[in-house]
């Protein structure tokens, strides 16, 4: 009852939000200086030759990277060909069945699939597509980026489906508007924001992976865009590169990964700005 | 016996075995407004999503019994096919939010895939929310999401889109009940006015609402139609004791 007490509890409470803040400012110090790191050295590095150009033999100065962006666009593209249509079909099927036992099954395979190693879908890969056909390539890479997509897919897909409102597949449905066409027409246009966000999120997520291309994709010093060779890809560049014993080819190994953090995070704001500016009110 | 839009015979409706509608017979002549009363839970929402059977989307929902619209056994039909036919409006207004106000009216058209001329397309939006009285508050700005309106126009947008398939019954699921006193009034008003050549079906927990715009009203109470007759008649000299004491707010 007397100030004595009160001024304790206030000072409590400004040591709380002290040590909230500065645990705060501490978690997002390592992004920070990641990107304060990766620019410092690798933006001196990018030029129209390191980006235009293929990688050259030890021995000879310059080169670039060419072959490793081409490929990671590649494997993108590849993998978002088989990840989006299966990705998506799974999340709708989530939405619309809840309950279950096929789709307990493919909630509980989701997160397991989530946690699996990258490595060991990179194996799973060589098994289905390396062996049989008896070369790396880029296939395999896209096969093996697309199994790290499809969680994340299928679990936004889902979360947004579920917040559309039933009366307005009800409306839809009233109409005399078959099943399908109430799904294809009205709800996933109505969910477009969130599916397009979580595309862009797993393609994010996986343009930085390396483990699983280590035997898939498996890297290439010259330009391929065959889907059935092995390609390159700025992950395993960085890799190859920093891996090296040279110098210039560790500032290589820099500015590769500059330009493979610019792609992840423009990747990320634009699906920021895609769930804000295209957000559909109900 | 043309003149019959709707006729319902000893129909039943189930959740699991749960029987929420008990033996009810019904018939609705064309161009009249019927209203179907009671209190929560009393089965009378049940009643019109039979009529174009989304009741039997709920897992676990059957019926026994027949209804026939004009003459085609409701039961026999596909179910988008009679749901062209049976035009319905939603307790909430639920205009689809991806689609213009123009795109919202004909939605019935565009997704079914029905092609039409753009003029012709025209026509019908421009009729249709000539009759669900919006079109002056809408005509400048059709190309706006539907979503953007009030409340009430939001309504009364969904009433259009109902009508621009030229329903056979516009089935109504307490289509007030999340409006404003004002908005309210002017959907009633529009009620009157389509009657002279739309058949409507019309569920309300609001007595007085019943009595301004129904020609007949049916009252339901725990799944069982008490009484069926013209508005003027049930409202002044009850037949039955219970419907007395809904009338006069004894319960419900």
């Amino acid at each position: 009852m007397t100030g004595g007490h009160v001024g304790r509890r206030l000072a409590k409470d400004a040591i709380f939000k002290g040590v909230v803040c500065l645990f705060a400012f501490l978690s997002l110090l390592p992004l920070f200086l990641i990107l304060y790191y990766i620019t410092m050295k690798g933006i001196s590095v990018i030029n129209w030759d390191f980006l235009f150009s293929l990688p050259r033999p030890i021995g000879e100065a310059g080169g670039g990277v060419v072959n490793a962006i081409v490929g990671t666009l590649m494997l993108i593209v590849l993998s978002s060909v088989i990840s989006v249509p299966c990705g998506i079909a799974a999340g709708i099927y989530l939405s619309e069945n809840k309950a279950g036992k096929l789709s307990n099954t493919i909630r509980l395979s989701v997160i397991v699939l989530q946690g699996t190693p990258s490595i060991v879908i990179g194996i799973i890969a060589y098994l289905w597509i390396v062996a049989p056909l008896r070369t790396f390539s880029a296939l395999s890479g896209g096969v093996a980026l697309s199994i790290m997509m499809l969680p994340v897919i299928i679990k936004t897909t889902e979360e947004t489906l579920k917040l559309i409102p039933y009366h307005l597949k009800e409306a839809s449905l009233a109409l005399g508007v078959p099943y399908y066409r109430t799904i294809l027409k009205v709800i996933l246009p109505s969910g477009i924001s969130g599916i397009l966000t979580g595309i862009l999120l797993s393609v994010a997520r996986i343009t930085g992976e390396t483990a699983p291309l280590l035997f898939t994709a498996f890297g290439n010093q010259f330009m391929n865009v065959n889907i059935f060779k092995p390609i390159d890809s700025l992950p395993y560049r960085i890799f190859y590169y920093a891996m090296s014993p040279y110098p210039e080819w560790h500032s290589f190994a820099w500015g590769a990964s500059f330009i493979l953090v610019v792609l992840t995070l423009a990747l990320n704001l634009i699906a920021r700005g895609i769930s804000v500016k295209w957000k559909i009110q109900f | 016996m043309e003149d019959t839009v709707l006729k319902v015979e000893k129909f039943s409706a189930f959740f699991g075995d749960n029987k929420v509608l008990k033996d009810v017979d019904l018939t609705v002549r064309r161009n009249v407004v019927a209203a179907l009363m009671g209190p929560s839970g009393c089965g009378k929402t049940t009643l019109i999503r039979c009529v174009n059977r989304m009741h039997e989307l709920i897992p676990g929902a059957t019926v026994t019994g027949k209804m026939t619209l004009i003459d085609e056994d409701i039961y026999a039909m596909q179910p988008i096919v009679l749901r062209r036919k049976v035009g319905m409006v939603f307790q909430k207004p639920n205009p689809f939010p991806t689609m213009s106000i123009y795109e919202n009216v004909i939605a019935g058209y565009k997704l079914n895939g029905i092609r039409m001329a753009k003029s012709e397309l025209d026509t019908v939006v421009e009729r249709s929310l000539k009759r669900s009285a919006l079109w002056d508050e809408v005509k400048d700005t059709l190309h706006r999401k539907g979503t953007f309106l009030s409340g009430g126009q939001q309504q009364r947008l969904c009433i259009a889109r109902a009508l621009a398939m030229n329903p056979e019954i516009l089935l109504l699921d307490e289509p007030t009940s999340a409006l404003d006193p004002k908005s309210t009034s002017q959907i009633e008003e529009l009620f009157v006015e389509l009657k002279r050549n739309v058949t409507m079906l019309l569920v309300t927990h609001n007595i007085a609402q019943a009595a301004r715009v129904s020609d007949v009203t049916a009252f339901i109470y725990l799944g069982e139609l008490v009484e069926f007759g013209p508005t003027e008649k049930m409202f002044t000299v009850p037949k039955d004791k219970r419907t007395e004491e809904y009338l006069t707010g004894k319960f419900g």
